[in-house]
C-alpha cells in the first residue's frame, strides 16, 4: 500500500513539472494573445480596474463550469444547466420573500433546489442507465416546466436579499470582489477533491473506464449520483450569484450559461470522453471564454456574430486537440 | 408463423408508439368541442408534421448510435432562409426551394464531417454546430418577418378531397423518397450495422463512414424540408432560440416515444413519425381538458422525462451487473 503511494506520488511530482499538458498552455496562449488584441483595439484593456471587472464576470462561469467539469470528467454532462441556474437564482429569490428566516435561509434553499434537480439526474444516469445528455435534457424541460407554473410566465418580482447582492459586488478584500472570492473558494475546493481525496480518484477512474473502477470496488452509481448532485448544486449557486449581480432573478437567465460553460471545461483540455483533465485549465478555458466574449461585445458584435464565433471557436479548438483516438 | 415474430420483434416500438398515438387521439377528438372532423385533423396533421420531419432527421442520427442537437436550429436557419427565398414566380420559388434544401443538406454534411472525419462527440460537436447555425438564422432574421409565396404554402397546408391533410401527404412522399431507399440501400444498413457495433459493421467490411456520413446529411435535408413548412404555416420566419431548442428537444422525446433506441441501431423513421404525433397530441390534450396554457411546459417536461425513464425498464433484463456500463 505504502509503496503504491510513494511510487505514485514520485511519479505525479515531476509528471506535474513536465506534464505541460498542450490544451492548458494552448488555453493560456489563447489568452496573452486575446489580451495583445485587446489592448490594441483599447488602451484601457489592460488596466487593473478593467480585468478585475473580468474577473468577476469570469467568476460566475467559473462556479458554473466547476460543475459542469466534474460530470465531464465522469464521461457525462450535464445539459440541464440553463434552467438549473435559473432555478437557483429564482428559488433564491423566492424564499427572501418570505420574512427573515427566509431570507437567512436563502442562499441555501436555492442550492438545494439545485441539488434536488442534480439528484434527479444522478438518480436516471447512475441507476436508471438512462444516457446523461437525455436525462439532462428532460430534467432541464421539467426544471423550466415548474419555473413556468410558478412565475405564471413573466418576470419574477421578488428581488435579491442583500447577501446575495453583497456576495456578488461586494468587496470583503479592498479591490478583489466578492465573486471572484468565491470562485477561488471554490475552485479550491474542487482541486482539494479531485487530487487529494479517494472520490476524485474515483471520479477519473469512472471516466476512464466504469467497468474497471466498479471490478476494483468503488460503488461507481454512488460517485455518479453524488457528482450530478454537486453539478446541480453549483449551477444553482452560480445563478445565486447571478442573481445577486443583477440584484433580481430573470425567466432566461441559465441560456447563455450552457454553451459557455461547456466550452470552457472542453477548452481547458478536459478530455469529452472522461477521465483526463485538470481544474487549471478550466479557470484557463474561462477566463479564455470571457475574454473571447468581452472583446466580442467591445467590438460591438452583434448577438449572431457571437453564436457563430463561439460555434467555430468550440469546433477548431476541439478538432486541434479534442478528437477521439483514430479507427481501431 | 416464425416469419411474422421477426417481423413483430422488429417492429414492436412502432407498433407501441401507434398504439400510444391512436390512443391518444381518440381522448382527444372526444373531448375536442369540434369533434372528429377533417378540419382538427388538418390542424392536428399539420403540427403535428412539422415535428415528425424534425424526429425523422434525430432518427436517422439516433440511429448511428450519435445524437444531433443542431436539428433544432437547422430547422431555424431554414425557416429564416425560406422566408427569404421561397418567394415570387414559380421559378424564383422553385429555386428558392431548392437552395434551402441545400442548405439543410450542407448543415447536415458539415455535422456529419465534423462527427466521422474530426472524430469529435456528436453531443459538443452539434452543440457547438448549433450555436453556428443559430447565429445564421440570427443574421438572416434579427427580428421576425419576411414572407412566401402563398400558393405554394396554401397547396402544401390544405386539404385534399375535403378530408386529406397535404402535409400527411407530403409526410409521406418524403418518407417514400428519403427514407425508403435510404434504409434499403447498404449505406442504410451501414448506419444499422454501426449504431448496433460499430466494431462488428467494420470487421465485416461495411462502409460504416459513409453510411454514417450520409446519415447526417439527410438529417439536415429532413430538418431543412421542416423548415420549409414551418414557414408554410407561419408566412414568416424568426429566429427564436427557444423555439428551435423545443424542437431539438421534442425530437428527442419523439424518437423515444417512436421506440427507437438512443444507444443505436434499433427503431425505424416510421415510429418516429408516430411517436411525434403521440407527442403532439398528449401536449394538446391540455387544451381539450381546459388547463391553464402555463402547465404546458411543465407537462411536457413530465411527459419527456417518463419517456426517457421507459428505457429504464432493460436493466431487468440485465443478467450481468457489467452489462450496466455498457
Amino acid at each position: 500500500m505504502s509503496e503504491t503511494t510513494s511510487g505514485g506520488l514520485a511519479e505525479r511530482m515531476p509528471k506535474f513539472v513536465r506534464r505541460a499538458d498542450p490544451a492548458v498552455v494552448t488555453a493560456f496562449a489563447c489568452i496573452l494573445a486575446l489580451l495583445v488584441i485587446g489592448s490594441i483595439y483599447s488602451t484601457s484593456f489592460l488596466s487593473p480596474e478593467y480585468l478585475l471587472q473580468q474577473l468577476k464576470v469570469a467568476s460566475f462561469l467559473g462556479v458554473i463550469a466547476t460543475g459542469m467539469m466534474l460530470v465531464i470528467l465522469l464521461g457525462q454532462i450535464d445539459l440541464s444547466v440553463p434552467w438549473v441556474v435559473s432555478s437557483g437564482a429564482m428559488m433564491a429569490c423566492a424564499a427572501a420573500a418570505y420574512g427573515p428566516l427566509g431570507v437567512a435561509l436563502a442562499i441555501p434553499f436555492g442550492v438545494l433546489c439545485g441539488v434536488l434537480i442534480g439528484l434527479v439526474n444522478g438518480v436516471g444516469v447512475a441507476y436508471l442507465r438512462i444516457p446523461s445528455m437525455i436525462i439532462t435534457l428532460a430534467t432541464n424541460a421539467v426544471a423550466q416546466g415548474l419555473m413556468v407554473v410558478y412565475t405564471g410566465g413573466f418576470s419574477p418580482q421578488d428581488s435579491a436579499p442583500e447577501a446575495m447582492r453583497w456576495l456578488a459586488t461586494g468587496f470583503l478584500v479592498p479591490g478583489v470582489p466578492n465573486a471572484v472570492i468565491v470562485w477561488a473558494l471554490v475552485g479550491a475546493a474542487m482541486v482539494f477533491v479531485l487530487t487529494r481525496t479517494a472520490f476524485g480518484r474515483s471520479v477519473y477512474a469512472i471516466g476512464n473506464r466504469e467497468r474497471a473502477a466498479y471490478l476494483s470496488g468503488i460503488d461507481t452509481r454512488r460517485i455518479v449520483l453524488i457528482a450530478f448532485a454537486v453539478s446541480g448544486g453549483l449551477s444553482a449557486f452560480g445563478g445565486v450569484l447571478l442573481a445577486g449581480y443583477a440584484s433580481k432573478a430573470a425567466q432566461s437567465m441559465g441560456d447563455a450559461y450552457l454553451l459557455p460553460a461547456i466550452a470552457a471545461v472542453v477548452l481547458g483540455g478536459t478530455s469529452i470522453l472522461g477521465g483526463r483533465g485538470s481544474y487549471l485549465g478550466t479557470v484557463a478555458g474561462v477566463i479564455l471564454i470571457t475574454l473571447l466574449q468581452s472583446i466580442l461585445s467591445v467590438m460591438q458584435m452583434p448577438e449572431a456574430g457571437r453564436q457563430i464565433t463561439y460555434g467555430v471557436v468550440i469546433v477548431v479548438m476541439l478538432l486541434l486537440y479534442g478528437r477521439a483516438p483514430a479507427s481501431r | 408463423m416464425s416469419e411474422w415474430r421477426y417481423w413483430y420483434a422488429e417492429q414492436r416500438g412502432t407498433l407501441l408508439a401507434l398504439g400510444i398515438f391512436v390512443l391518444m387521439f381518440i381522448i382527444y377528438t372526444a373531448n375536442h368541442p369540434a369533434g372528429f372532423t377533417a378540419n382538427v385533423v388538418q390542424t392536428a396533421s399539420n403540427k403535428g408534421v412539422l415535428l415528425a420531419f424534425i424526429a425523422m432527421a434525430q432518427t436517422l442520427v439516433v440511429i448511428t448510435a450519435g445524437i444531433d442537437l443542431s436539428v433544432g436550429m437547422i430547422f431555424l436557419l431554414t425557416n429564416c432562409l425560406a422566408s427569404w427565398l421561397v418567394v415570387g414566380t414559380p421559378a424564383e420559388t422553385a429555386f428558392g426551394v431548392v437552395v434551402v434544401l441545400l442548405v439543410g443538406v450542407l448543415c447536415g454534411a458539415l455535422n456529419g464531417a465534423i462527427v466521422i472525419y474530426g472524430r469529435l462527440q456528436p453531443i459538443v460537436a452539434t452543440i457547438a454546430t448549433g450555436a453556428v447555425y443559430f447565429g445564421l438564422a440570427l443574421l438572416l432574421r434579427p427580428t421576425p418577418g419576411g414572407s412566401v409565396n402563398e400558393d405554394l404554402a396554401d397547396a402544401l397546408t390544405t386539404k385534399y378531397f375535403g378530408f386529406l391533410p397535404a402535409s400527411l401527404v407530403t409526410l409521406f412522399v418524403v418518407v417514400l423518397v428519403v427514407w425508403v431507399p435510404f434504409s434499403r440501400s447498404v449505406y442504410g444498413r451501414a448506419a444499422y450495422a454501426s449504431g448496433s457495433s460499430e466494431v462488428a459493421a467494420y470487421m465485416s467490411g461495411m462502409p460504416i463512414r459513409r453510411g454514417k456520413f450520409l446519415a447526417y446529411t439527410l438529417a439536415g435535408l429532413l430538418a431543412a424540408i421542416g423548415g420549409l413548412f414551418l414557414t408554410f404555416f407561419t408566412y414568416t420566419g424568426e429566429a427564436a432560440y427557444a423555439s428551435g431548442n423545443s424542437y431539438t428537444l421534442f425530437s428527442i422525446a419523439a424518437v423515444v416515444l417512436g421506440g427507437v433506441s438512443l444507444f443505436g441501431g434499433r427503431g425505424s423513421v416510421i415510429g418516429a413519425i408516430f411517436g411525434a404525433f403521440a407527442f403532439r397530441t398528449i401536449g394538446d390534450l391540455l387544451f381539450v381538458f381546459d388547463f391553464d396554457p402555463l402547465w404546458q411546459p411543465l407537462f411536457q417536461g413530465v411527459v419527456l422525462l417518463l419517456a426517457v425513464s421507459l428505457g429504464a425498464f432493460a436493466l431487468f433484463r440485465v443478467r450481468n451487473r457489467l452489462e450496466w456500463f455498457g
